[in-house]
C-alpha cells in the first residue's frame, strides 16, 4: 500500500510533518508528496538499499554485551525529518547564546568564581559537582574556551516549543552519524535532493578542522592536530575514525603519545617523534592523563595535564568542561545567561524546580505524582522517580530523600516529545524522537551544524532514543522554503 | 606516519594476501583431486600442513575428510590462518586504521567479510566451493589494486607492500616444501607426476608464466628453477625479495633489514636449486623461513610501537 498522508494518526502528539488539522506543515510538503508517490515495493527497496549501504559502507556502533564487543550496523529510517529554515535560525540564536554564556560560567568557576560571590549560584552545589576539576583552577585555555564542541539535545513538547533537555560539554558524540545519514540518503533517493531545497550538511568535518587549528599553541601554517581515541572498543570508534579521516589528520591511542621533558607532546611516528599542537580527545577527563588523574588509566598520556597547563599542547574540550553540564547546572543555565550576557535565555529550558527554594521544593512533593524528579550529581538515572509510573511508597521514599537534603534535588514536568513519521513495515507511524545539533567555538566565532542527528525510538510509544537500547536515526533537513 | 599505523598497514596486507593464497591453495587441491586416481592422491592432508596446523588440527579432528579439512581450512574458528579469520583480522586490523585507508579499500575488505562469512555453506558445498574461492581471490585482487590506484605511494604504502610480499614469499616456500614431498623422491618420473607438478605451479598462480619462460614441459628442475630464482614472475621467492629490498629502501634506517635481506639474496643465488632432492629442499627451505623471519623481526624492532615499558 502506498503511503497515504490522509490517514496518517497523530495521536494528540505534535508531530514534525503533520499539524493537528492532519494538513502537512510547508517544509515537509515536497518531501510528503515524494513518498506518497512511492508504490510499496518502491518503499521496501527503498529500506534495502539503505540497509545494504550502511553494512558496506560499515558504518556501525559498538556495544557491549556479556562481555563481548558486537559492532552493530547503525539503525536508520528512509524518511526525513524537516525543520523550516525560518524556525532553525531562530534556534541556532538560542543555541549561540547558550553557548557563550556556560563558557563563561565555566571559566568563571576556575578563576574568581564571581557567580558564586555574587550570589546567582550556590557554593554548596559546585562542592557537590563530580565533574569539578581542582586541577584546572587558574588554567586559561586560549580564547578562555573550554567547550569547544558542545552537543545540546533538543525536544519538543505537546505544543511545539523546542527546548533544550540537555547540554553534553564532555565528548559529546553523533556528528559523524548525522554525516553519513545524509550521505545514504543521497546514495537510495539522488533524485530527492533534485526536487528540494535542502541545506547541505557536510561543511562540518572542515569547520571542525579550522577551529580545533586555531587553537594552536604554535603560530604555523599546518599545526599538527590529532584524534585521540580509547580504542577501537569505544561505542563510538567508529565517529573517531570518520572524524580523523575527514580531517585529515592523524587518529592516535594514548600509547601513539608522550609527553617529553621539555613538557610537550609528541607522537611515536617510523621516523621518530613529532610534536603534536591540537589533540581533539575523545576520552573522558579521569583517563586523560594517569598522572593527573586515575593512576591505573592505560587509555591516557603521562604528563598530558602538565603540558596542557604550561600551554605547549591545546586540549579540545578542555578538561573540567563537563562541571556544565551537571542536571543542577542546567537548572540554573537561565540564570547563567542573565549574569554573564545581561539577556534572557532564547531558547527554553524545560521547566525545573529546584527543590533547594523553599516554595518550589513545596510544589515538587505536593505533585510528585505527576513529575520526574532527579537527584543533582547521580547519572544513568539513578535515584530517578517518573512520578506518574511510580508507586505510593517509592514516592514517599523520594519525599523524604528531598526533605533531608533539598539542594540535591530537581524537578520536571513528564514531556509528551514530538513525533516524526517512520516506517514500521510498509505502514508510516509516528515515533518519538529528538536532535542533537552541535555547536562549534573558537572564542572568534561560532559554528552550528546544518540540523543535527536526529534520534528516534523505534519501538512505538517508546521514549527511548538511544542507539545502544533500540533507538535509530533518520536524515535531518533544514529546508528553505524561499528558495 | 605513525608506528602503530605503519604496524597495522603491515598486517592487513598479509591477511589479505593470505586469505587469497590459502584460496588459491584449496581451489587447485580441489582440481587436483578430480584427476588424480584414489591411490595416487594425497587429499587434504598436505594443506593442513602448509599453513602449519598440523598439531593444531589433530586436537579438535580425527581424519582429514573432504568436509572436515575444508571446514577448518575456510571457516575454522579454531584456525588462525581459516580464511574467514584472515579476513576478520584484516577487517579488524583495517577499522584501527580506518583514518588512514581509502574508503573504496576500507568497504571492499568490508564486503569481503561479509561475502565470506554469509556464504560459506556454498564454499563447503562441491558445486559452489569455485566460485565462492573465485570471488575471495577476485576481492583480494581489487584490494589491492585499489590500494595500488588510491593510496598514496608514501611510507605507509611500502608497509602495504613489505606485508604482501613477505607472506607472499613465505607461502611460496611452504606450498614448494610439502608440495614436492610426495614427488622428489627419485629422478624417475612416476606416472601422475606430471599434473602433480601442474597443481604446484597453479597454486601459485604460475602455470601459464612458467610456460612462457621456461618452454613448454613441466620438470622438476625447471619448476624449483621458475619458482625459487624467477626475477620475473612475481611470486618467486627471488622476485619477493628483490622487491622487498627496492621498497625498504625509501624508508629511514633501513640499513639492518637491507643487509638482512642482501645476506638471502645472495644465499639463494648462490644455491643450485634444480638439483636440490627432498631432504635437502626441505632443510634449504627451512633456511629461508628462517631468514624471512629475521626480516620481519628486524622490521618490527626497527619502526613498530614497542610495547610500553
Amino acid at each position: 500500500m502506498k503511503i497515504d498522508w490522509k490517514a496518517y494518526q497523530t495521536n494528540g502528539f505534535f508531530d514534525e510533518l503533520i499539524d493537528a488539522q492532519g494538513n502537512i506543515r510547508s517544509h515537509g510538503k515536497q518531501l510528503a508528496q515524494f513518498f506518497a508517490g512511492l508504490s510499496e515495493e518502491e518503499l521496501i527497496k527503498a529500506r534495502a538499499v539503505a540497509d545494504l549501504a550502511i553494512k558496506e559502507m560499515g558504518i556501525t556502533f559498538t556495544v557491549y554485551n556479556e562481555g563481548n564487543m558486537i559492532d552493530r550496523a547503525w539503525p536508520f529510517d528512509i524518511i526525513p525529518r524537516t525543520i523550516g529554515k525560518k524556525e532553525w535560525q531562530s534556534v541556532e540564536v538560542g543555541l549561540k547564546q547558550r553557548v557563550e554564556a556556560l563558557n563563561l560560567f565555566i571559566d568563571d568557576l576556575y578563576h574568581d568564581q564571581k557567580i558564586i560571590k555574587d550570589g546567582v549560584f550556590p557554593k554548596g552545589l559546585l562542592e557537590k559537582s563530580i565533574n569539578f576539576r581542582t586541577q584546572c583552577v587558574g588554567i586559561n585555555p586560549p580564547n578562555k574556551i573550554w567547550a569547544h564542541i558542545c552537543g545540546s539535545d533538543l525536544v519538543r513538547d505537546g505544543n511545539g516549543t523546542m527546548y533544550v533537555l540537555e547540554d553534553n560539554l564532555r565528548v559529546p558524540s553523533g556528528v559523524s552519524y548525522m554525516l553519513e545519514n545524509r550521505s545514504v540518503m543521497k546514495r537510495v533517493f539522488p533524485e530527492l535532493f533534485e526536487q528540494a531545497t535542502i541545506l547541505p550538511v557536510d561543511d562540518y568535518p572542515s569547520q571542525l578542522f579550522d577551529m580545533l587549528a586555531a587553537m594552536s599553541p604554535r603560530k604555523q601554517d599546518k599545526p599538527e592536530v590529532v584524534v585521540l581515541t580509547p580504542g577501537v572498543f569505544n561505542s563510538a570508534y567508529f565517529e573517531h575514525c570518520y572524524l580523523a579521516q575527514e580531517m585529515g589528520c592523524e587518529l592516535v591511542e594514548g600509547r601513539d603519545l608522550v609527553v617529553e621533558k621539555d613538557d610537550c607532546v609528541y607522537m611515536r611516528t617510523i621516523t621518530g617523534l613529532q610534536r603534536v599542537d591540537v589533540i581533539y580527545r575523545r576520552i573522558d577527563d579521569l583517563f586523560l592523563d594517569p598522572e593527573a588523574f586515575l593512576p591505573e588509566s592505560q587509555l591516557g598520556v603521562p604528563g598530558l595535564m602538565r603540558a596542557w597547563s604550561k600551554g605547549n599542547v591545546a586540549l579540545v574540550n578542555a578538561p573540567g568542561a563537563g562541571v556544565a553540564d551537571d542536571k543542577v547546572v542546567y537548572a540554573y543555565v537561565p540564570e547563567i545567561i542573565k549574569y554573564y550576557l545581561g539577556e534572557e535565555a532564547k531558547l527554553e529550558n524545560v521547566p525545573t524546580f529546584k527543590c533547594l527554594d523553599p516554595k518550589e521544593c513545596d510544589h515538587v512533593i505536593k505533585n510528585i505524582d505527576k513529575l520526574v524528579v532527579k537527584p543533582a550529581n547521580e547519572s544513568g538515572g539513578y535515584g530517578l522517580l517518573i512520578g506518574p509510573k511510580s508507586t505510593k511508597k517509592e514516592q514517599q521514599e523520594t519525599i523524604a530523600q528531598i526533605k533531608a537534603d533539598p539542594r540535591n534535588w530537581v524537578a520536571q514536568p513528564t514531556l509528551d516529545l514530538s513525533t516524526v513519521p517512520t516506517l514500521d513495515g510498509t505502514q508510516v507511524d509516528g515515533r518519538h524522537a529528538d536532535l542533537r545539533p552541535f555547536i562549534l567555538s573558537s572564542g572568534k566565532d561560532t559554528q552550528i551544524t546544518t540540523g543535527g542527528l536526529t534520534r528516534v525510538a523505534m519501538v512505538k510509544g517508546s521514549l527511548v532514543v538511544n542507539s545502544s537500547q533500540g533507538g535509530g536515526s533518520k536524515d535531518t533537513w533544514i529546508v528553505d522554503e524561499e528558495a | 606516519m605513525l608506528s602503530r599505523v605503519g604496524e597495522t598497514l603491515y598486517w592487513v596486507a598479509r591477511y589479505v594476501e593470505r586469505a587469497e593464497n590459502v584460496a588459491r591453495l584449496i581451489n587447485v587441491n580441489n582440481m587436483l583431486m578430480m584427476d588424480l586416481p584414489k591411490g595416487v592422491c594425497t587429499g587434504w592432508e598436505p594443506l593442513i600442513d602448509i599453513i602449519g596446523a598440523r598439531k593444531a588440527y589433530q586436537e579438535n579432528h580425527t581424519d582429514y575428510s573432504e568436509q572436515k579439512a575444508l571446514r577448518y581450512l575456510l571457516v575454522g574458528s579454531d584456525n588462525n590462518s581459516s580464511i574467514l579469520n584472515s579476513i576478520i583480522s584484516a577487517r579488524e586490523s583495517a577499522r584501527t586504521i580506518r583514518d588512514v585507508i581509502p574508503r573504496d579499500v576500507w568497504e571492499e575488505i568490508n564486503s569481503l567479510y561479509y561475502y565470506v562469512k554469509d556464504n560459506q555453506k556454498e564454499g563447503l558445498t562441491k558445486r559452489g566451493r569455485f566460485a565462492y574461492l573465485k570471488q575471495i581471490i577476485e576481492s583480494a585482487h581489487l584490494i589491492f589494486g585499489a590500494l595500488d590506484a588510491t593510496i598514496n605511494h608514501d611510507h605507509g604504502f611500502t608497509f602495504i607492500r613489505f606485508g604482501s610480499l613477505i607472506e607472499r614469499a613465505d607461502m611460496t616456500s611452504r606450498i614448494l616444501d610439502i608440495r614436492s614431498e610426495t614427488l622428489i623422491t627419485s629422478d624417475e618420473a612416476k606416472p601422475f607426476e606430471n599434473i602433480q607438478w601442474i597443481s604446484l605451479l597453479r597454486s601459485l598462480s604460475a602455470y601459464q608464466m612458467y610456460r612462457q619462460e621456461m618452454g613448454v614441459r613441466v620438470q622438476r628442475s625447471d619448476v624449483l628453477e621458475f619458482v625459487m630464482h624467477s626475477e620475473v614472475f612475481p611470486r618467486s621467492i627471488m622476485f619477493c625479495l628483490m622487491e622487498l629490498k627496492k621498497q625498504v629502501s625509501v624508508l629511514p634506517n633501513s640499513k639492518g633489514i637491507i643487509d638482512l635481506i642482501e645476506i638471502a639474496i645472495k644465499e639463494l643465488k648462490s644455491e643450485e636449486v634444480r638439483q636440490l632432492k627432498n631432504g635437502f629442499l626441505h632443510k634449504y627451505i627451512d633456511q629461508i623461513q628462517i631468514e624471512l623471519a629475521g626480516i620481519h623481526n628486524e622490521l618490527a624492532q626497527t619502526y613498530f610501537l614497542k610495547p610500553a615499558e
